[in-house]
């Protein structure tokens, strides 16, 4: 009972947390400020009471896995249902359905953490289908809009699609080596063939969900139409959860066939580096511009994970520790100015700088950590991910990569460029930001900077894998 | 001397723009900050002519060395040499001139000076960072700032020619990462400059990696034929970003060509010599004749530019301790220069509004003070002695001409002879300018106030020092690319 209490701390907060919500909902309701605001402690409170008392342990007959390094990716989610629950404080004020939407999001982050601690594979497709449904229901929850619902619809259909492919998978994974669980699928891989199909419909699974090219068709649509707070939330904490149990899954399960997914990596990283690049350079929406941004970004996650050992575990945690702060904070700007003003679009911030220095900056931080440019922790976070994917001395591969980041950097530029240079007859007024909002801005700034700075949080993240 | 210093004053000087109120404050901050650093330099040269004459041989002095990220095996390893010490002079000097003929800059002055103070910590971290990732990193810091500064504050096609500046310089450094990461693996797991030039590396990998590092840098001194950024950069940036693009920013890839690529590659420098002096020939001649045919007084310091650093190139290719000498005193001395000489053309386009030389003339009657300091720069563009351009020159000639064989000799005296077109473009430009009639509308023009005048002066002094008694400078100079020469010849 006592290791049931520790090891599923962050499990029971989050579904303490979803409770209490509904108990509220049902109860007198409360007003929305009231409320956000009570959300807002709740969630600071479970993020720093997720660094206390970590254990290594096993539950329910190995169905549930948990260590100090699952633990710390855990807290990383927290940390970015926090600040999106700051950043987004405008939007969520007004949305008439403010507990619902946070019930969603705790249960989709419910879903994640199961996923990440999963010990085999039918707890894994429990906790994905979690935490992909009210996913769905968050894409849609612009209610008066036609294209929220549109992005909903092709979400869970994709969604649908892919999970069929992976129950395909798992069941080929059972009939080749006859167990579904972690702990024991190492020794009975052996590279055969049907191995092999059933290892390339698991994969197929992951990249719909990391929307690595080609898996990544519904993207771009289904960002555009969810609601800032949504997206925010599918491209940081989603893709992050998925990168987390991804790379675990390949490191500690699938080791034995590392050659077969080492060159199946390397293909896929190019791919998805050089389709979410090329799409990203001409969008106008700053919504779909920073979801083919981000497919770019899993592409270089991609490069560090097809390093296979300690040194790549240990990059690609700490890249996605950035990019929560990188990615959140540009959503942030765009939920500021999009809650204040209705624009969405890159040219509709030419001429920001004149008139709001402040969310200029810190989107220019934040698109300058997106492209990997010092001081900022992008730099080191790319870096990092580059030596790691370079470990294995394929020079193509990683001239490939960085030849991708000038490509990345000229887009990123194009914002900078409408803020800072581009003249613009009605620039975007002055606009108020709240003092939430604006603390969590600084806060992602201040993340970005010094995440790379302090070398001792990339010490930390090293110490525990 | 402790080195961190010239990292921390810049980085405080930045800071404490950002916090100022108003814009002479500002300012003041800014010149402070870069006297601060330019006392900064000189004692840190003082104290290593005093280790030197006490006798101290060892390679790199001043070395300090912190543990950043051990997972990588990076440090945060800082030291200097002479040659470090003569591009940090040169920055120092860059940097207080450049500040001063921004005094009268009222576009978001804040942001202008912050920029400029942070491309300075790029380029001073980077000539004293002895760890290559370290060095990369403040090599692409130094990026950025110029972007936005030309962009922003610049003049014509600015965010054409920004755009073009940053993807072609990010473009560089790319290849200069993929290099260091071969390095790193090639040898080891070691990113540090020294133990990585006491390895021997392959000479198969030392074929791969000497092109990616020596083009990748190159691309920051204008190495022909990625020189192209150059004259849509310098043309379109503000007086004061051109100063710091062609002072400090286009020596950060002589020295990284230098430090990096030939000292840790000297197999590859060997192979690739030949290509790398021809490549310098066409930059030296090509930008030559390019300047020629220009009207636009920027063009015609970008294309010499492209020229000038081309024999910094032709000096490191001839793999010769007097060339090699001789383009690090190519590098501090057109620094130097064409920072001065962009200075006075922004002096005289604030006046005359025109950069177009045949729309000027008898510009000598009414600013004297301009006029001579352009007769002055433009004499030591074209050689002449007593002035730092002929120093540097003539050593890079004479380490050229210690090769007997055909090739190098038809190089050196190919080299050569861009001096003759040199002179036919600067007195031509000097003649459109400063003498004849003058026009009417530009009667009432008046001189270099006292920022501008100071900032001349302080370059000229430069320029004089090393004209006049270069003997400190090679001194300087020389153990380093001794050291850089031994390696080269294996002994």
């Amino acid at each position: 009972m006592n290791d049931f209490l520790t090891l599923m701390k962050q499990e029971l907060m989050i579904t303490f947390i979803i409770f209490l919500l509904l108990f509220i909902k049902i109860g007198k309701g409360m007003k929305n400020e009231g409320l956000l605001s009570l959300i807002q402690v709740l969630l600071l409170i479970n993020f720093i009471a997720g660094f206390f008392l970590n254990k290594e342990g096993d539950l329910f007959g190995n169905m549930f896995h948990t260590n100090s390094l699952i633990a710390f990716q855990k807290n990383i989610l927290n940390l970015g249902v926090y600040l999106i629950s700051l950043l987004c404080a405008d939007w969520l004020k007004k949305t008439p359905h403010l507990s619902e939407f946070f019930i969603l999001m705790l249960s989709a982050s419910l879903g994640m953490f199961f996923m990440i601690s999963s010990g085999n594979l039918l707890i894994f497709y429990l906790s994905l289908e979690l935490a992909t449904i009210p996913l769905a229901a968050m894409a849609n929850f612009d209610l008066d809009k036609k294209r929220s619902s549109e992005g909903a619809m092709k979400m869970i259909l994709s969604s649908a699609f892919s999970s069929g492919i992976l129950l395909f998978g798992i069941s080929l994974i059972y009939g080749a080596t006859g167990t579904i669980s972690f702990a024991e699928l190492p020794q009975q891989l052996d590279g055969s063939p049907l191995q092999i199909l059933a290892f390339v419909f698991l994969v197929a699974a992951f990249a719909f969900k990391l929307s690595i090219v080609p898996f990544h068709l519904w993207t771009a649509d289904v960002y555009e139409g969810s609601p800032i707070a949504a997206t925010a939330f599918l491209s940081v904490i989603s893709k992050g959860a998925i990168a987390f149990i991804f790379i675990s899954a390949l490191y500690n399960v699938f080791q034995p066939m590392y050659e077969v997914w080492y060159s199946m990596l390397v293909i896929l990283a190019i791919a998805t580096m050089v389709i979410g690049n090329l799409f990203a350079l001409r969008q106008q929406n700053i919504k779909r511009f920073l979801a083919f941004s981000s497919i770019a970004q899993v592409g270089f996650i991609l490069v560090g994970i097809s390093n296979g050992d300690k040194a790549g575990i240990t990059s690609v945690v700490y890249f996605i520790l950035i990019y929560v702060f990188s990615n959140l904070a540009a959503f942030g700007v765009a939920s500021v100015i999009a809650e204040k003003t209705g624009k969405e679009n890159v040219d509709d911030y030419k001429g920001l700088y004149k008139t709001n220095p402040f969310i200029s900056w810190i989107l220019t931080l934040a698109l300058f950590s997106l492209a990997g440019i010092p001081p900022t922790a992008g730099f080191f976070g790319k870096l990092f991910l580059l030596t790691a994917g370079a470990s294995k001395g394929s020079y193509v591969f990683i001239t490939i990569a960085t030849l991708n980041m000038i490509i990345s950097l000229y887009y990123y530029l194009r914002v900078v460029r409408a803020m800072f240079m581009d003249k613009n007859e009605q620039p975007i007024e002055k606009i108020n930001t709240n003092r939430v909002t604006k603390f969590a801005l600084i806060l992602c700034a201040a993340g970005i900077v010094l995440v790379g700075l302090l070398s001792w949080i990339y010490e930390y993240i090293e110490s525990l894998t | 001397m402790n080195l961190l210093l010239l990292i921390l004053i810049p980085l405080l000087t930045a800071v404490a723009a950002l916090l100022s109120r108003n814009k002479q404050q500002i300012r003041w901050i800014s010149l402070a900050g870069s006297v601060i650093q330019l006392v900064a330099a000189f004692v840190l040269f003082v104290a290593y002519r005093n280790e030197i004459a006490a006798g101290n041989n060892s390679q790199m002095l001043f070395e300090q060395s912190y543990s950043l990220f051990p997972a990588w095996h990076i440090n945060f390893h800082l030291g200097v040499d002479g040659i470090s010490i003569a591009m940090i002079l040169l920055t120092a000097f860059v940097v207080i001139a450049g500040v001063l003929v921004s005094w009268n800059i009222e576009k978001m002055t804040k942001e202008f000076y912050f920029l400029l103070i942070l491309l300075s910590l790029g380029a001073y971290g980077f000539f004293i960072s002895l760890d290559l990732f370290v060095l990369f990193f403040f090599l692409e810091i130094a990026v950025i700032p110029k972007y936005l500064l030309i962009g922003i504050w610049g003049s014509g096609k600015k965010e054409y020619s920004a755009n073009k500046l940053a993807l072609m310089l990010m473009g560089g450094s790319a290849l200069v990462l993929v290099g260091i990461l071969g390095l790193y693996f090639s040898s080891g797991h070691s990113f540090d400059l020294l133990s990585l030039s006491q390895l021997n590396i392959p000479i198969q990998t030392q074929r791969i990696i000497f092109p990616l590092l020596f083009v990748g840098f190159g691309v920051f001194t204008a190495l022909f034929p990625f020189h192209t950024w150059v004259p849509d950069g310098h043309s379109s940036a503000p007086t004061a970003g051109s100063m710091f693009l062609a002072g400090i920013s286009m020596k950060l890839g002589g020295y990284g060509c230098l430090r990096v690529a030939t000292y840790i590659l000297p197999e590859g420098a060997k192979e690739y010599s030949t290509i790398v002096i021809v490549l310098a020939s066409i930059a030296i001649l090509y930008g030559a004749f390019a300047t020629m045919m220009q009207k636009d007084l920027k063009y015609i310091n970008a294309y010499s530019s492209v020229s000038h650093c081309g024999f910094v190139l032709l000096g490191i290719g001839m793999l010769t301790k007097t060339a090699m000498t001789g383009a690090v005193m190519q590098m501090v001395s057109h620094g130097l220069m064409t920072a001065l000489f962009f200075a006075v053309i922004g002096m005289i386009y604030d006046r005359t509004h025109t950069r177009q030389v045949n729309e000027m003339g008898g510009l000598m009657k009414v600013m004297p003070f301009i006029t001579t300091s352009f007769f002055i720069v433009g004499l030591c563009s074209l050689g002449l002695p007593g002035l730092s351009g002929f120093v540097a020159e003539m050593t890079i000639f004479m380490g050229s001409w210690e090769h007997t064989d055909a090739f190098h000799r038809i190089a050196t005296i190919a080299a050569c002879m861009s001096i003759v077109v040199t002179a036919v473009y600067i007195l031509r430009a000097i003649g459109n300018v400063a003498m004849g009639p003058i026009k009417e509308n530009f009667l009432q023009l008046g001189d270099a106030k006292w920022n501008e005048k100071l900032a001349a002066v302080i370059l000229i002094a430069g320029i004089l020092a090393i004209g006049i008694a270069p003997s400190w400078l090679n001194d300087l100079i020389r153990p380093g690319a001794e050291i850089i020469m031994n390696k080269i010849t294996g002994k």
